[in-house]
């Protein structure tokens, strides 16, 4: 699916959006739901400073409308920019800031959907899609830590173990399926119905908790994370444990 | 009141390991870990890498006294899997943050780590998602975050996120802040866009001597534990909410930076924007004298 394939899906009754380099911003009217602030790292393309300011700069003009009008963040990019200039600058600083703006939007009462519809991979995947409330997916939609070839690299295991092991757990290698199973993407859409109702039913669920770690152990990709977290925080809470200095 | 017990061991913070540095942080004698190593919370994904696993899987958790004040406190260590972000490993730092949030107390971060973890690369990636958020959460009920950086990992990748949401942090010369690390600038885009084999360009352009000049991090210390301590101590005292006010201030903050500094070249010409008699004698300056040079530093004051 194209991104205005998408866009005309999911707003058949009219949105007004620019396009910026690889970045898209601007509003639509979502049916039955209403006005919907629409963000996007579109084309493939890297996350540097450059590009994470300016989406950034974007959520804060939308947290300090005060209109609480949800947010759909469309995602397809690479990894982050690697580069000496991005490092020399502080790029962890404009991801994270990134990040943040989106958690603050949230915060302060807007819904924040992120749409995967392509690549995304390691510090921008962080920063962009990961970062949102709920994260859906198309299909065909590509995330990635690292690919395996550079995975092959790092662990020293030839290609073809590490797509053996690919095959008995989810737990390292890229892929849809595996960031499915792992709790990260709570839904696949199906790309033949409307997508506008898909939409409106993720907005239609209550703003709940950060359950990913919870999906992940009901779909087996993550069987400890969420069990652990809790047993710290009950650990943590115990006052036994608190009987030093 | 309770006693306050200096601590007052002295300690290479690079040389040291998670458990060193935690003992020469907090008060003497106040630690106490959560999951410790006698629970054995393995990661179930080494194995499959025919990889040993670590009875803590590289980070340490618990409660300890900063100063005489409670604290919660996160120690990676470096020297197992380079303090990667795994399944186990970010479970144990997300329970704590969750902790922070609920019984309001602050946390301490010590960073020592290469990111996520190749092995487990889905779970560490998630992982570093769920903590970053779990930071956010805490702040905004005005818990203070405070990361500290000097250790022999680093702080890259996903690691290098997590700090960028803390609310102080505190590094030294050896601590390195950096998403990309050296090496995969090199394999992904040449060593005509980066030698990884130049020690001394890794360190300017990613060290904590530059870190601080421009404001990613707020406080410069030594590679002393003694140091990191006072230093933890006195960032816990200034607390800054996650809110639109300093979301907004850190977004004017990071635009100048790039009006400022996002044509130069090297690290060198950004020392000398900053009014830097000899910027080339940055790299050789004792912490003293690096202190006074850096006056007119960037910093993150209330913008982070």
């Amino acid at each position: 699916m194209t991104l205005d394939d998408i866009l005309t899906g999911l707003f058949p009754n009219g949105r007004k959006i620019a396009t910026n380099g690889a970045q898209i911003s601007g509003q639509a009217v979502l049916p039955d739901v209403g006005p919907v602030h629409v963000l996007g790292i579109t084309q493939g393309q890297p996350l540097g400073v450059d590009e994470a300011i300016v989406l950034a700069g974007r959520v804060i003009e939308i947290v300090k409308s005060g209109d609480r009008a949800p947010i759909l963040l469309l995602v397809d990019s690479a990894s982050q920019h690697m580069s000496k200039r991005d490092e020399l600058l502080g790029l962890s600083e404009y991801l994270s800031h990134l990040a943040k703006t989106l958690l603050l939007a949230e915060a302060e009462g807007h819904r924040t959907v992120g749409l995967l519809y392509g690549g995304s991979a390691a510090g921008a995947f962080i920063a962009t899609a990961l970062a949102t409330g709920t994260l859906v997916a198309l299909p065909g939609a590509h995330p990635a830590v690292m690919d395996l070839p550079s995975m092959a690299r790092v662990t020293k295991l030839p290609i073809d173990v590490l797509k053996a092991k690919a095959e008995a757990t989810p737990v390292f290698a890229p892929g849809l399926d595996n960031m499915v199973k792992t709790g990260g993407i709570q839904i696949v859409w199906d790309a033949d119905a409307p997508l506008a109702p898909q939409l409106a039913a993720v907005l239609r669920q209550p703003q709940g908790q950060d359950d990913r770690s919870r999906l992940g152990a009901n779909r087996g990709g993550r069987r400890k994370a969420a069990e652990l977290a809790e047993r710290i925080a009950r650990a943590a809470a115990s006052p036994q444990e608190a009987r030093h200095g | 009141m309770t006693a306050v017990t200096a601590n007052d061991v002295s300690l290479s913070w690079y040389e040291a390991s998670a458990r060193q540095r935690i003992d020469a942080l907090v008060d003497a004698g106040s630690f106490s870990e959560f999951i410790g190593p006698e629970l054995r919370e393995i990661s179930p994904h080494l194995s499959i890498f025919d990889l040993p696993e670590q009875f803590d899987d590289g980070i340490v958790i618990g409660r300890g006294r900063l100063d005489g004040a409670p604290v919660l406190v996160a120690a990676q260590e470096g020297r197992f899997m380079g303090g990667a972000f795994g399944e186990v490993h970010g479970a144990k730092l997300t329970g704590l943050l969750r902790a922070a949030r609920a019984l309001k107390q602050d946390l301490v971060i010590l960073f020592d780590t290469g990111g996520v973890r190749l092995q487990e690369a889905n779970a560490g990636e998630l992982a570093i998602a769920e903590i970053m958020r779990a930071v956010i959460e805490a702040r905004r009920e005005g818990v203070n975050v405070v990361g500290l950086i000097g250790g022999r990992a680093g702080c890259y990748g996903g690691g290098s996120l997590i700090a960028g949401t803390c609310s102080k942090l505190i590094i030294s010369e050896q601590g390195r802040l950096s998403v990309s690390g050296p090496e995969v600038i090199e394999t992904n885009k040449g060593i005509e866009e980066f030698d990884s084999r130049d020690r001394a360009l890794v360190w300017r352009t990613m060290g904590g001597k530059h870190r601080y000049l421009i404001g990613g991090a707020d406080t410069f210390v030594d590679d002393e534990a003694l140091a990191f301590r006072e230093a933890a101590i006195t960032a816990l005292k200034v607390g800054t909410r996650c809110d639109v006010t300093v979301l907004e201030a850190e977004q004017a903050r990071l635009e100048r930076r790039l009006q400022r500094f996002g044509e130069a070249e090297d690290a060198v010409e950004i020392w000398q924007a900053l009014g830097i008699d000899d910027p080339t004698d940055v790299p050789a300056l004792p912490t003293g004298a690096f202190l006074r040079a850096a006056t007119n530093r960037e910093n993150a004051d209330d913008a982070r």
